[in-house]
């Protein structure tokens, strides 16, 4: 019945596969994303009223402009995933090929958001124009700045695998990005729903 | 650590059916809400509301199944167990915020103290 301390402690140091740990890791940093945006999302419901006799949703958004802008973010998400099926199968050209797809996507979204801002911005609705606006730009551009940093993160992966190949690391690298790329999608649909949906009610 | 022994085979990459199943249910998703409001949404507003936030969160849920592959077995459950965590965590700060900071803007306007200012304030 007596269990030594050796049985009971683990006295050697267990060892990991490398990067075995990298996904659950990852995971909980896009947990303390989300709530990051979370804090982003309470300050802009509570602000969403503010506009500070300046221009409200209605003068300024175009919904056709947004559902475009959220069919590239879906199609984006799709292409990441045939991506990641290209990858399981072991075919780097169809993974390159993907993964280029899904970054046109992706530069797609911010071109569109880019012009939106541009042009609210050119009408004198810009961040320092009310609380809501303020709130607005930080929301939205905080997300759009996420597809940014994922887009230069494609990029980087897109040249290591055409370097390097599929192997184990690229292959970690990819499945992380892929849980970024979607993450950003769910983010998107909270913008979309409280925003402009809401906003245009 | 026998999950992690094929550590290839530990991560669901999910299959090309669940990917356009997901991605189905998502233009549906998507189309719904945006199809009500640009159409002038229903004669109630809360209604309207309703059903846009209700076809997020049926969205958010998808997502996460279809493309972010979470299930109770992936990481031994701890994925599932900080996304619950997240979830509370993010409810109680939207909520909260939006609680308080409405009362403070119902009860807290200057103009609405009137009344208990000094005669000669007002």
């Amino acid at each position: 019945m007596s269990m030594t301390t050796q049985d009971f402690w683990q006295t050697e140091p267990h060892h990991h596969e490398e990067g075995a740990s990298t996904n659950i890791g990852f995971w909980v940093y896009l947990m303390s994303d989300c709530l990051m945006f979370a804090v982003l999302f309470a300050t802009f419901g509570v602000l969403h009223g503010n506009y500070a006799a300046g221009p409200g949703p209605k003068d300024l958004f175009d919904l056709e402009l947004v559902a475009v802008n959220t069919a590239m973010l879906l199609l984006s998400s799709i292409t990441y995933g045939f991506a990641m099926l290209a990858m399981a199968q072991d075919n780097r050209a169809g993974t390159l090929r993907w993964l280029g797809i899904t970054l046109v996507f992706g530069l797609c979204f911010l071109g569109i958001e880019l012009y939106e801002f541009r042009h609210m911005i050119h009408e004198g609705a810009g961040p320092q124009r009310s609380a809501f606006l303020s709130a607005f730009f930080t929301l939205v551009g905080t997300h759009g700045l996420h597809v940014t940093f994922g887009s230069i993160w494609l990029v980087t992966l897109m040249v290591q695998v055409s370097k390097h190949g599929l192997i184990a690391a690229n292959r970690r690298r990819l499945m992380c990005l892929s849980l970024f790329w979607h993450f950003l999608d769910v983010i998107w649909i909270g913008v979309f729903t409280l925003v402009y949906l809401l906003g245009m009610i | 650590m026998s999950a992690h022994t094929h550590h290839e085979d530990n991560h669901d990459h999910g299959s090309y059916r669940s990917y356009i199943t997901g991605f189905l249910l998502s233009v549906v998703l998507t189309a719904i809400p945006f199809g009500l409001v640009m159409a002038g949404g229903f004669e109630s507003r809360l209604l309207t509301v309703g059903v846009v936030v209700g076809c997020a969160i049926v969205q958010v849920l998808v997502h996460m199944v279809y493309f972010l592959h979470m299930n109770s077995r992936a990481e031994e459950g701890w994925t599932l167990l900080s996304t619950l965590f997240t979830v509370i965590i993010v409810v109680i700060m939207i909520a909260g915020s939006l609680w308080v900071m409405y009362h403070l803007n119902t009860n807290m306007m200057p103009q609405m103290n009137h009344d208990l200012l000094p005669e000669q304030l007002r």
